[in-house]
């Protein structure tokens, strides 16, 4: 006969110790598995803010620019489309110019040529120009302010990314500019600025990161939000309430609700896949455009919204439906005057991180040809906005991050803190819904 | 009765879709991922000087590029696939069979194609040998062909620092492979001795037939993970030597030329790269860069042909425009593709 023991409550039995010991340390694996989970996200966040922060800053240079009539303008007759003829190739000697007369007049020695220091200055600066001489022609022949962008490496520089130790063998900028760039800094005419460009502007050539922005591609993922709004909610929500509320139970409907739970799992590239080759290949739809991605998206997204949608009118109780049956509704009128009003928070919810999933969707969008330099040009109307090729934002920080230039990489930070902002947004939005109107029984 | 209003709002949406779809005012442009940085350097510049809209460029490899080129005539096709090799002729005969008859091919310059390593490890000096010895799957030790024992680069040349070999060369959809392969891995096969090995074994049913099986042999690469195939951008090849300091990646000039910071560049043959080098023939790694366009589209897309002769004027492609300023090594004989883009000469037809 083994001892007996342990039947006192107030002294513990081995066993008892055992189970509490395995309590506490499950206890601590816990906590140590959260403690993980928070200590990568902070790794996370701060890589992130720390890498991508710098984009919403860009360096600038001011100079005065004397727009000379022979030039610009050599007839004299101020006729627009004689102006236009100067092509940005040809504002470039005025720009050399005007910053070789500013290095004058500050009495900067340096032993530059003023190719070379015209070579501080972003690309873009002959296009800013001329862009604004053929908005006001009249001013041909006065000299007028500017704030250009300067290079990626002088912007670099003022930020951290270029040391003279690393430009050895760049060809892209030299020690004496850089000297140039110190005592210009000095006396203000390089200034690192805000830039807002960065969030409202279009994507630029490789030529000039600089110049690149993340609004064009903004746009792009709006209209495709707006075409995922459009179609998933009413079809999804539709679909759910037929499912839930009048299909009868039977061997078909279990079939479709298999493959509704099959299809939210399904990579997204394969409906991109299926998008290239029924919405461009076989409808003819144009590439690269919003539409097309929106519709992609919107198949991804339906599972999804039918999913949740089922689910809060699942948690409608039946006496609801019931009493409205009872006091003599039609079954149509019980579930749109009682159980969907109920279950609208829930559907909401489920619809907004549809979206947000959507929206930080880039697989499918590789395959109907939004990745490139796509992101250029800003669409003037909703239809250009829906079939005019246009990149959508994880799309355009993809394109980012595989350019030659580091200021590329910069920026495709930059991009991601955009959409993270844009996805925390739409989550907390979904969070306050959910507490605001949710209603528990 | 929502639903139906909904159905009917899709089929609206659809049907409204599909009617715009029919006017397209942006010229559409896809292929190379090489020539995607100069490609988007003279779309930029074009928006800014023309008053058509910026032309749209996608990236996805030479091939994926010309086969969507191929797909037909039409606006729902793109008007003009960049390459960094010359179109195949399996691939005018995909185009000719898809109604795609009439092709421009434009040359816009030459591509260099560099070797380079972490900035902070040993320097080498190449010949193409060296870089069969390493990679090949098989090399001639006396006399006969034998799986490469090769695993140091000190047993690759005497002259060589002490480091493994660890080579990130371009995967196999990228036109870089075949440069790399018939510049650098063939030359190096016939350097060594080991292509006429090779030929004398060759089966075939004529000399041609046997020196192609020769030249197969030749590139085949080994599979022990010493040589890693990056299929995807030259960031990639990048991060990898970030991360494997003893690497050495295949780069295009450009993308070296913009982070000098990172890598440094190795010789080939004692030459050092650069756009001067490459220009003189002296550089032996180089290609010619292309595009093509669609005769057919020329007139129906605004803006198609203006953008063609855009891209290769002068002040563009020349010298001292921004694609020379930015790593591409500018055609001596620009002048007579400034020509045939004026005449529309397209291939085979009258050029």
């Amino acid at each position: 006969m083994p001892k007996k023991h342990g039947n006192s409550l107030l002294e513990l039995t081995d066993r008892t110790k055992r189970r509490n010991a395995a309590e506490t340390r499950f206890k601590a694996y816990g906590i140590a598995a959260i403690a993980i989970g928070l200590l990568m996200l902070v790794i996370l966040i701060t890589t992130i803010v720390g890498k991508g922060v710098g984009a919403f800053q860009q360096t600038f240079v001011t100079l005065n620019v004397e727009l000379l009539e022979n030039k610009l303008d050599k007839n004299g007759n101020r006729n627009l489309d004689d102006i236009k003829k100067v092509t940005t190739f040809g504002y470039a000697p005025i720009i050399r110019g005007a910053i070789e007369a500013k290095v004058k007049e500050l009495g900067i020695e340096t032993p530059l040529k003023s190719k070379d220091m015209a070579q501080l200055l972003s690309k873009d600066a002959a296009a800013q120009l001329r862009e604004y001489v053929l908005a006001h022609p009249d001013e041909i022949g006065k000299t007028v302010e500017f704030r250009f962008l300067a290079q990626s490496r002088v912007d670099g520089y003022l930020k951290g990314r270029v040391s003279r130790d690393s430009i050895g063998n760049d060809k892209n900028i030299s020690a004496a500019q850089l000297d140039l760039v110190d005592a210009l800094v000095k006396v203000g005419v390089i200034k690192k600025t805000f830039n807002s460009a960065f969030i409202f502007g279009s994507d630029a050539s490789d030529a000039r990161p600089e110049a690149a922005g993340m609004g064009v591609s903004m746009v792009g993922s709006l209209f495709m939000m707006l075409v995922v709004l459009a179609l998933a909610l009413p079809i999804g929500v539709a679909a759910s309430i037929y499912l839930e509320e009048f299909a009868p139970q039977n061997w078909l409907t279990d079939i479709i609700e298999v493959n509704i739970a099959n299809l939210a799992a399904v990579p997204s590239i394969v409906f991109g896949i299926l998008g290239l080759a029924v919405f461009i290949n076989y409808m003819h739809l144009p590439t690269s455009a919003p539409l097309v991605g929106g519709l992609v998206l919107t198949l991804m997204t339906l599972p999804t919204i039918i999913i949740s949608t089922r689910a809060s009118l699942k948690a409608v109780p039946p006496s609801i439906r019931d009493a409205a049956l009872g006091v003599g509704a039609s079954k149509m009128q019980a579930v749109f005057h009682h159980v969907l009003p109920l279950a609208a928070p829930g559907i909401l919810t489920g619809t907004i991180i549809g979206l947000a999933q959507a929206l930080g969707e880039t697989a499918p969008l590789l395959l109907i040809g939004m990745v490139g330099f796509i992101a250029s040009n800003a669409p003037d109307s909703v239809a250009s906005g829906l079939l005019d090729p246009n990149s959508a934002m994880p799309a355009q920080i993809y394109e980012w991050a595989k350019r030659a230039d580091p200021a590329f990489y910069e920026r495709a930070w930059g991009g991601i803190i955009i959409l993270l902002v844009f996805l925390i947004t739409m989550n907390t939005l979904a969070v306050i819904l959910r507490r605001r109107f949710e209603r528990r029984w | 009765m929502s639903f139906v209003k909904l159905t009917a709002s899709t089929l609206a949406i659809a049907a409204v879709s599909a009617t715009a779809a029919a006017a397209r005012d942006q010229v559409q442009v896809a292929g190379s991922s090489t020539v995607l940085p100069y490609a988007s350097i003279v779309a930029e510049a074009f928006g800014e000087n023309f008053d058509f809209p910026t032309p749209v460029v996608e990236s996805g490899g030479s091939s994926a590029g010309l086969k969507r080129f191929c797909e037909g005539v039409g606006e729902n096709t793109i008007d003009i696939a960049n390459a960094s090799r010359a179109i195949k002729d399996k691939e005018i005969k995909a185009c000719a069979d898809a109604g795609v008859t009439d092709i421009m091919e434009v040359r816009i310059g030459y591509d260099g194609i560099v070797f380079a390593s972490d900035i902070n490890g040993n320097h080498f000096e190449f010949t193409p040998s060296d870089w069969f010895l390493a990679l090949s799957d098989e090399v001639l030790v006396d006399g006969k062909m034998v799986a490469n024992p090769n695993k140091n680069w000190h047993e690759v040349n005497a002259n060589f620092p002490e480091q493994p070999i660890q080579a990130f060369i371009p995967g196999t959809k990228h036109g870089t492979r075949e440069v790399f392969e018939e510049k650098v891995i063939l030359a190096g096969c016939e350097a060594t001795g080991a292509f006429d090995v090779l030929l004398e074994a060759a089966e075939g049913d004529s000399d041609k037939a046997k020196k192609k099986a020769a030249e197969k042999a030749c590139i085949g690469l080994r599979t022990d993970g010493v040589s890693v195939d990056i299929d995807g951008d030259y960031t990639e090849t990048l991060a990898r030597i970030e991360s494997n300091k003893d690497g050495l990646g295949v780069f295009g000039l450009a993308f070296y030329e913009n982070n000098t910071d990172k890598l440094q560049v190795a010789t080939m043959s004692g030459v050092v790269p650069s756009t001067e080098s490459i220009a003189t023939g002296e550089y032996p790694v180089s290609r010619p860069l292309f595009f093509y366009v669609k005769k057919a589209h020329i007139g129906v897309i605004p803006g198609l042909k203006e953008y063609a002769e855009f891209f290769v004027s002068d002040e563009v492609a020349g010298p001292d425009g921004p694609l020379a300023a930015y790593g591409l090594v500018s055609d001596p004989e620009l002048a007579k593709t400034q020509e045939a883009v004026a005449a529309e000469t397209t291939m085979g037809g009258n050029s």
